[in-house]
């Protein structure tokens, strides 16, 4: 679920392009409405609350029974919706391996490299201090 | 006999299609697209997100395309969406120790764990206009370091109260309040004010950030710590009853170190200020750590002298859709409110006039 709702939607759906036809029947279409987040005192301390964030949820059932459920931020219904069925393969015992295989596995690759890319990017920015040294003596 | 007057219909929808002409501007420059606000007009749909209180980089993004650049029309456009919007709940509460830091400095001290990232800031820039950017020019690539940042970045505060020297962050204390849900009353508790605060205009925080800087209300502050980064957003749905990752946002967050405050019982520790806001938001969240503080003033026991120390001053004024509201609709007709002021200056001025002919007459 992390990943799939991590994920932005053009790499989604390079990886998931073929789990989109897995028959299904929709429970929940796709529905935007809003989640409040919340912060920390202190940023450790008593919760307050901080602000809203739209989200978008899905609800499908694979032809075995199998429920998908998916929360995904943002307003893309079709980002949800797939996110919804990769959930309920993933529950299945042989589409769990395949899924896992080729859409999360790859999936987090990317987030991990863009990751990376971020901190390393950031970590050149760290600042070295040296000290002058005043006076000969 | 009060005499309702309509009319106007055809002047306001024309007023509406002159707006739409200015808004698209010379035909012949392209449109601005809202990918092209949202990458490269950041700040100004980071700010549009705080203090419209929804974060959605896209609808912030037309909201402020919409509103020809005017981020406080842009603010309300975002506020009146959010009423259109089912709420599915409440987020776990954002943990900033793990957030993926872009950004991390402390004026308090040099040498902290993990260092001082600069990250992307105008600081040390000089502040001369770039006439490169008037052109087409592509930036150069972003340095890298050969290794990532370390990803359990050590929290100044929490080093200084390691050794007592700080006071604990407010504990937990039941479900805080939430203004979008109930009116606010006074005396409002610290997460009210928070919450307030974060939706609170920029301008008006900073300026009465800046008053309590100047003297109004004094609280010697240092930026302990300022940390601006990506976290993700934990969110527990009822139909599955564990919290699952929803997404990631990106925040600012800045903790103030203040002075003193000591009891019979507790020796002297510094004292916290508090500033959280989406997206890259600096200026904010420090006027907000600065006025967080300030109004801590009756529970740390200090003497309540100064605007910025008045709840009910600041938590009134800080939302710049109600301010602007109310400001902006004395231009809207008044005209019988008016026609009774004038009626009555007149009335005054005969009665004096009449006085005044009664007195010539009888002498």
């Amino acid at each position: 679920m992390r990943v799939l709702s991590l994920s932005a939607w053009n790499d989604l759906e390079s990886c998931a392009r073929d789990v989109a036809a897995t028959p299904h029947d929709v429970l929940r279409a796709p529905e935007t409405g809003l989640v409040m987040l919340r912060g920390r005192m202190g940023a450790t301390g008593a919760a307050f609350n901080l602000g809203e964030a739209t989200v978008t949820r899905c609800a499908v059932r694979l032809g075995d029974g199998t429920e998908g459920h998916s929360y995904v931020m943002g307003r893309n219904g079709a980002h949800a919706r797939l996110a919804a069925i990769c959930d309920a393969l993933l529950q299945g015992r042989d589409t769990s391996m395949v899924i896992s295989e080729k859409v999360i596995a790859p999936l987090e690759a990317k987030l991990q490299a863009a990751h990376v890319e971020t901190s390393t990017k950031a970590a050149a920015t760290k600042v070295d201090f040296f000290t002058m040294v005043r006076g000969d003596d | 006999m009060y005499v309702a007057v309509k009319g106007g219909e055809q002047a306001i929808d024309a007023a509406h299609r002159l707006l739409d002409e200015e808004r698209r501007g010379d035909r012949s420059v392209p449109s601005i697209t809202l990918d092209q606000i949202a990458e490269q007009l950041t700040l100004a749909v980071d700010r549009v997100m705080n203090e419209g209180s929804l974060y959605d980089r896209e609808l912030a993004s037309l909201a402020i395309k919409q509103a020809r650049g005017d981020l406080i029309e842009a603010i309300f456009l975002i506020r009146a969406t959010r009423t259109t919007l089912a709420r599915f709940g409440y987020a776990e509460p954002l943990d900033t120790q793990s957030m993926r830091v872009k950004r991390r400095v402390s004026a308090a001290f040099k040498d902290i764990p993990g260092g001082q990232i600069l990250g992307p800031t105008f600081d040390y820039t000089h502040r001369l206009l770039d006439f490169s950017l008037a052109g087409d020019v592509e930036p150069a690539e972003a340095a890298r370091a050969p290794s990532a940042l370390r990803s359990d970045m050590p929290r100044v505060l929490e080093l200084l109260g390691n050794e007592g020297l700080m006071e604990q962050p407010s504990a937990e204390a039941g479900e805080p309040g939430d203004l979008t849900q109930d009116p606010l009353n006074f005396p409002a508790g610290r997460d009210l004010r928070l919450q307030n605060l974060a939706r609170g205009d920029e301008g008006f925080l900073l300026a009465l950030a800046y008053s309590t800087q100047r003297g109004y209300g004094r609280t010697h502050p240092f930026a302990g710590e300022i940390r601006l980064g990506t976290v993700e957003v934990s969110f527990t749905p009822e139909e599955l009853g564990f919290p699952v990752v929803i997404g990631e946002i990106t925040v600012t967050e800045c903790e103030m170190i203040n002075q003193f405050k000591g009891s019979a019982t507790v020796k002297p520790q510094f004292t916290r200020g508090y500033g959280l806001g989406f997206g890259q938001c600096e200026r904010k969240v420090m006027s907000m750590a600065l006025v967080d503080r300030s109004l801590r003033a009756g529970e740390l026991g200090e003497e309540r002298v100064a605007p910025a120390q008045d709840e009910e001053f600041v938590l009134s004024h800080s939302d710049n859709v109600q301010a602007t509201g109310f400001v902006e609709h004395l231009k809207l007709p008044h005209y019988v409110d008016f026609q009774s002021e004038l009626v009555l200056l007149r009335r005054m001025r005969a009665e004096i006039d009449g006085a005044k002919d009664r007195l010539e007459a009888a002498e």
